[in-house]
Formats: C-alpha cells, sequence, structure tokens
C-alpha cells in the first residue's frame, strides 16, 4: 500500500518510494535522509495541516505539510 | 605542500565551530541546533613552525547552496588550501554526500568523524580504517566537546590529499555511499533512552505543547527570578553603598552646576544623586548599562544557553510552524526572534537561516518591531515595573498584537508564499556546564564592549544637547506629534533621538520627565517600535540591502505614528 507521508499514523513505519518536487527540493530532502528505500517512522503530525517529524536513521526530521505530501512511502499491509 | 588556508566544512550542527574553537582558541557562540553559524569566523593555529588561518564554515549540505548561509560557505571553499571535512559520526550516510562532492574537487581533504563519543551508546560501530581505505582519505575521530581526538587531527593535516574521484550524478553519488557505509560501518539494536523519549514526547503535539508552554513559562520565571536577585542583592548594594559615597566626594569637590558635574555627575536630585534620575556618565550612565540591564543579561543568556545547548529551540520552531505561516514566516524564523529577545544584532543575523528574500524581510521588520531587547526589557520591567506589573504586561501585550497584525498585513501584502519548513531535529544533549558558562560569559563580553561605550555615549550626546539648547529646537519641531498624537510631552523627543543610539538609555530618559502611567506606557511603547538602535540598523542594511532597509524604515515609523495614537485614545 503506497501512501504519503501526512497520511501516516505516529508509530508507523514504512519504505521511502518516491519524492516529487524541483530539483532543489530533492536534493535538500535526500541531504536529510529522505530517499528511495529508506526505512521511515513518522513520529508526530501537527494540528491543521501543520508539519510532520519522521525519523529516518535515528534522526528526526521536520518536514512541511506540503512537502510531506509528495514523499510516497511503502507500508505493509494493514496488520 | 604549502598550507596557509584550512577551512572546516560539513553538514550543519556537526560540531565544526566546537572543533574551530579547540583548533584555535578562538571563541564562538555553539550551539545544538543547525544554523548556529551564519558568517565564518577565522583564527590562527600552529602547524609545526608555521602560523595556519583556520576558517569556520556555515554547515552546509551540499555544494549546491539553498540558503544565504550556505552560499557563504560555497564561496569560500575557492579559498582554502586544505579543507577539514567535519562529519557526524552518528549520522554518516547522510554526511558523506557533502563529502564525495568536495572528493570531487581538486582540493586535499581530511575527514573529522566528530561526535565520536556518541556512536557508542547509539549502536554505531565505524571502522575508522575502512573508511579511510574507502574515501581515500584520512580519516580522524574526534569529539570536539572533549577536545578528544584534536592532537591527531592537527597532526595529520599534512597528510590531507585531494580525491581526484570523477564528478558523478546525485543517483551515483548515493549508491557509492551505500557502498562505503555498508563496508565501514555496523549498526546494532539498543533501547530508546530516556532522553529519547523526552524528544518524542515534546514534538507530539498533545504533549509538546503543554510541555512547551510550561518551559515558556518556567523560562520567564526563572529568568525574572535570577535578574531580580541579581539587582537586589549585588548589584544595587554595590551601587548604593560603593559608588555612591564615591560620586557624592566627587560632587563636592567638582561643586554643583559646573560644566564637569553636569557632565558626569548630572543633575542632583533634592540634593542627592539618583542614579535613575540623574544622568550623569557616572551616574546613570554607569547604573542603567550594569546596574540594570546586565542582571537581566546574564540571567536571559544563562537560560538561553542551557536551551540551545540541550536541542529544544529547534522543536519549539516545529510546534510555532502552523502559527507562524499566518505571519508569513515558517517555524524556524522562530530562532531570529528567540535571539532578538537577547540582542537584534545576533536576531538579524539569523535571518539568514530563512531560505527566501521575502521571508527574510518579514522576519527583519517584526522583529525590528515588536521584538524588544533584553537591555529594553530590562528598562520597562525596572521603570514602568515600579507603576505595577500589568503596565509592563501591556506594553508587551501591545507588542505581541503588533507583531501579528503586520505579519498578517505584510503576508497579503507581499508577493510570493512562505517556504515550508524543512530541517532536522538535533537530539536533545545534556548541556556541559563548562560550555554554557563560556558561552555565558562571550556573550556579556560583547554586551559590556559593544552597549556600555554607546550608553555612556548616549548620555553625553544628551548632557551636550541640553546644555547647548539644541534639544528645544528638537522638541518644538516633534510637538505635534509628540503632544497631538501620542500625548507626551515635547521634552520626550529627546529620548526619541537618543533611541536611535541606545533603547535602554532612552527609556531611562523618560524617568526624569515625571510622566503620568499612560504617557510612560505609551513613551516606551513607541521607543519599542519607531526604529531599531543604531547597531540593528546597520545589520539591516547589510542583511536586506539599502531599499529594502528603508522600506522597512517606512513601515516602522507608520507603525509608530499609529500606535502611539490608538493607545493613547484607547488607554
Amino acid at each position: 500500500m503506497i501512501v504519503d507521508v501526512t497520511q501516516m499514523q505516529p508509530g508507523e513505519i514504512g519504505i521511502v518510494k518516491e519524492m516529487q518536487g524541483g530539483h532543489g527540493l530533492i536534493r535538500k530532502l535526500q541531504s536529510l535522509g529522505v530517499r528511495p528505500g529508506k526505512k521511515i517512522t513518522k513520529v508526530s503530525s501537527h494540528f491543521w495541516r501543520g508539519p510532520q517529524t519522521v525519523e529516518i536513521d535515528n534522526m528526526q526530521v521536520a518536514i512541511g505539510f506540503g512537502i510531506a505530501k509528495k514523499i510516497f512511502v511503502e507500508m505493509e499491509k494493514c496488520k | 605542500m604549502q598550507i596557509e588556508k584550512i577551512l572546516l566544512v560539513g553538514n550543519p550542527n556537526v560540531g565544526k565551530s566546537t572543533i574551530f574553537s579547540r583548533l584555535t582558541g578562538v571563541k564562538v557562540i555553539i550551539s545544538n541546533y543547525p544554523g548556529t553559524t551564519v558568517e565564518f569566523s577565522q583564527g590562527q593555529m600552529k602547524l609545526g613552525d608555521k602560523n595556519v588561518m583556520i576558517i569556520d564554515i556555515p554547515g552546509t549540505y551540499t555544494l549546491k547552496p539553498t540558503c544565504e548561509a550556505e552560499e557563504v560557505a560555497v564561496q569560500m571553499l575557492q579559498e582554502g588550501d586544505v579543507v577539514v571535512n567535519v562529519v557526524d559520526a552518528t549520522n554518516l550516510e547522510r554526511n558523506l554526500y557533502l563529502t564525495l562532492e568536495l572528493l570531487e574537487r581538486n582540493i586535499p581533504i581530511i575527514v573529522a568523524l566528530n561526535i565520536w563519543d556518541d556512536t557508542k551508546h547509539c549502536g554505531i560501530h565505524i571502522d575508522v580504517k575502512k573508511l579511510e581505505e574507502q574515501l581515500g582519505v584520512p580519516v580522524v575521530h574526534t569529539c570536539g566537546l572533549s577536545s578528544e581526538g584534536i592532537k591527531e587531527l592537527i597532526g595529520r593535516i599534512p597528510e590531507a590529499k585531494s580525491g581526484k574521484i570523477p564528478v558523478s550524478s546525485d543517483g551515483d553519488r548515493w549508491e557509492k555511499i551505500g557502498k562505503i557505509v555498508e563496508a565501514a560501518q555496523k549498526l546494532t539494536h539498543r533501547h530508546h533512552t530516556f532522553l529519547e523519549r523526552l524528544e518524542d514526547l515534546s514534538i507530539k503535539p498533545f504533549s509538546g505543547l503543554p510541555i512547551a508552554l510550561c518551559i515558556i513559562f518556567g523560562v520567564f520565571w526563572i529568568i525574572r527570578f535570577i535578574g531580580e536577585s541579581l539587582i537586589g542583592y549585588i548589584f544595587e548594594p554595590l551601587f548604593k553603598n560603593l559608588w555612591l559615597p564615591l560620586m557624592m566626594s566627587l560632587s563636592t569637590s567638582l561643586g554643583e552646576h559646573t560644566f564637569l558635574h553636569h557632565i558626569f555627575i548630572g543633575n542632583l536630585i533634592e540634593g542627592k544623586i539618583d542614579f535613575g534620575l540623574s544622568f550623569g556618565m557616572l551616574t546613570t550612565g554607569l547604573f542603567v548599562p550594569i546596574g540594570i540591564v546586565l542582571p537581566y543579561i546574564v540571567s536571559f543568556y544563562l537560560v538561553l544557553g542551557i536551551l540551545e545547548d540541550f536541542g529544544y529551540l529547534p522543536r519549539l520552531a516545529v510546534l510555532v510552524d502552523n502559527f507562524m505561516h499566518h505571519l508569513g514566516l515558517h517555524g524556524y524564523a522562530i530562532i531570529p526572534f528567540i535571539l532578538g529577545l537577547g540582542c537584534n544584532v545576533p536576531g538579524a543575523l539569523a535571518t539568514r537561516i530563512l531560505e527566501e528574500r521575502r521571508e527574510k524581510f518579514i522576519a527583519a521588520t517584526l522583529m525590528a518591531i515588536a521584538i524588544p531587547c533584553m537591555a529594553q526589557t530590562a528598562m520597562i520591567v525596572g521603570l514602568v515595573g515600579q507603576r505595577g506589573g500589568e503596565y509592563v504586561a501591556i506594553i508587551f501585550f501591545t507588542l505581541f498584537v503588533l507583531l501579528v497584525i503586520k505579519g498578517l498585513i505584510l503576508n497579503r501584502v507581499l508577493k510570493g508564499t512562505s517556504p515550508e519548513i524543512l530541517v532536522e531535529i538535533p537530539p536533545y544533549r545534556i548541556p556541559q556546564i563548562q560550555a554554557v558558562f563560556k558561552k555565558l560569559w562571550m556573550r556579556l563580553f560583547g554586551f559590556l564592549k559593544e552597549a556600555l561605550p554607546l550608553v555612556l555615549l548616549g548620555v553625553l550626546f544628551v548632557n551636550v544637547l541640553y546644555t547647548l539648547k539644541i534639544i528645544d529646537f528638537f522638541a518644538d519641531m516633534f510637538s505635534p506629534v509628540l503632544t497631538g498624537l501620542w500625548g507626551l510631552p515635547k521634552e520626550a523627543a529627546s529620548a526619541l533621538i537618543v533611541g536611535f543610539l541606545r533603547k535602554d538609555v532612552a527609556i531611562g530618559m523618560l524617568g526624569p520627565l515625571n510622566l503620568t502611567t499612560k504617557q510612560l506606557v505609551i513613551g516606551s511603547t513607541i521607543l519599542a517600535v519607531y526604529f531599531p538602535c543604531i547597531a540593528t540598523y546597520m545589520v539591516l542594511i547589510k542583511e536586506l540591502g539599502i531599499k529594502d532597509t528603508l522600506k522597512a524604515t517606512f513601515i516602522m515609523i507608520i507603525v509608530a505614528l499609529l500606535t502611539g495614537t490608538v493607545l493613547n485614545l484607547i488607554l
């Protein structure tokens, strides 16, 4: 099942599949550890389309809602 | 190889400044959040028997910059003979991207694997020898905070060599990094520590917001408690019991009504020196910066230093992100604001961590108008606080309302939208007492060096203006606005003029005017709003350019006119 980061629930884990956006954005995401194939854990999401925090490689990253919408994650089937 | 300039290059928040400080002995501000260093700093170090220059560069993720602080970094790169690439050992993979980019350039490199001490309890094992083989350049593990490995780093700088690897695409670089990491790093499982649980709690909205409120409230009370205690138990007794008798005898020997008495001691109030009202260089001129402002500077920067080193600020940025978007900013703009509460100068410089010009303009203008520096705050608390805490609250509430209204308007009027937050959240680290006090001392020293001369100059300036009666000319000129719109006596013009130089002195000048409480509230608010002090203004010109600074100035004047008038009508 493929979802974007905003659709993940806190505590859920997935694998980054794809990011959309301009070159600059993609590059910055990559250098923050958000890259296809990486394990990503959702930590929190803030009210009213607020920033989403995820954990990748032991490091937390805060991602604005709009950017998080463009990061797609492969999740295991619902358990 | 002739080494003259060594550059420290690396991702944000990997400890470049800590290593810089260890290498050169030069004191620089070090904190636990990405974007602490926004300008390069330089210092000297002995390498063999020669002096070489070390340059600390703002952190950058790639050599293709995304904000001004990163641009500074990339521009500097051409000038170095050797690059010390500082790498966060707990985040090897991400950090190696910049390393590969550097290796593709023809410049000698040595890698410092910093934050080495943290790898053990993070369950990370890095084989330094293997990493060295993989990268083809020397690798030294270091811990900037404890200075572990610094000697070895210095010793091996001459071994630095260029990578000479071919330029490759993004994808190829990451593939290469994957292989390097696989060969050199092993991860073991470990349990979450207490600090990590706290990290999670403080960033989840349901627990994070209450925690943030507690911290802000706690910080407020601690700053007040320390500030008031320092004044009550140390600074006031010092001035009263030691300095006052000295000044009284100086006053007698100079003789009242002489020119020198006027300049140094000021006016006697009922035959006595009053440190708040006399306004001589050696009385009020010293009492304002040292007796009132300094204690609050100490307490503010002590608490700020602890928060910075703990790593709390980026989390606060995430929590306020939503609110800040309404003002045309994203959450990380809270960092220039918080620094601005100490002093607007570093606050204005810190706007460099914001990506876009529009954001920088909004952040800088909002800060210049609505964020009072600690010197101003201390004076407002000292002067207006005598009339009752609620009046101090009115002033700060007004400033907050101005911040919000102005942000809302600027966000509507200026073209473009605010970019979204995208920032790494550093792990919590227990602040080291020594490091906290070192930073506090630097900031205090900076305050005394920058502010004290300006305060004395301001007081001198006031006395000269009064003696030459120039002040009357300005008072008459501004009286339609001062008296007509704001309901202040025209003598308040002198405070407005000195406010260009120093806000604390300016607010102090309201003291001798015998103002009503309402006038005092209006006067203090206008002094906060109408114009930043000269030091901040110079930074604004440097950061925004003349044209945008003039725009900002225009906004400030309008806001001051309106605010004063509205307060005069409703209070």
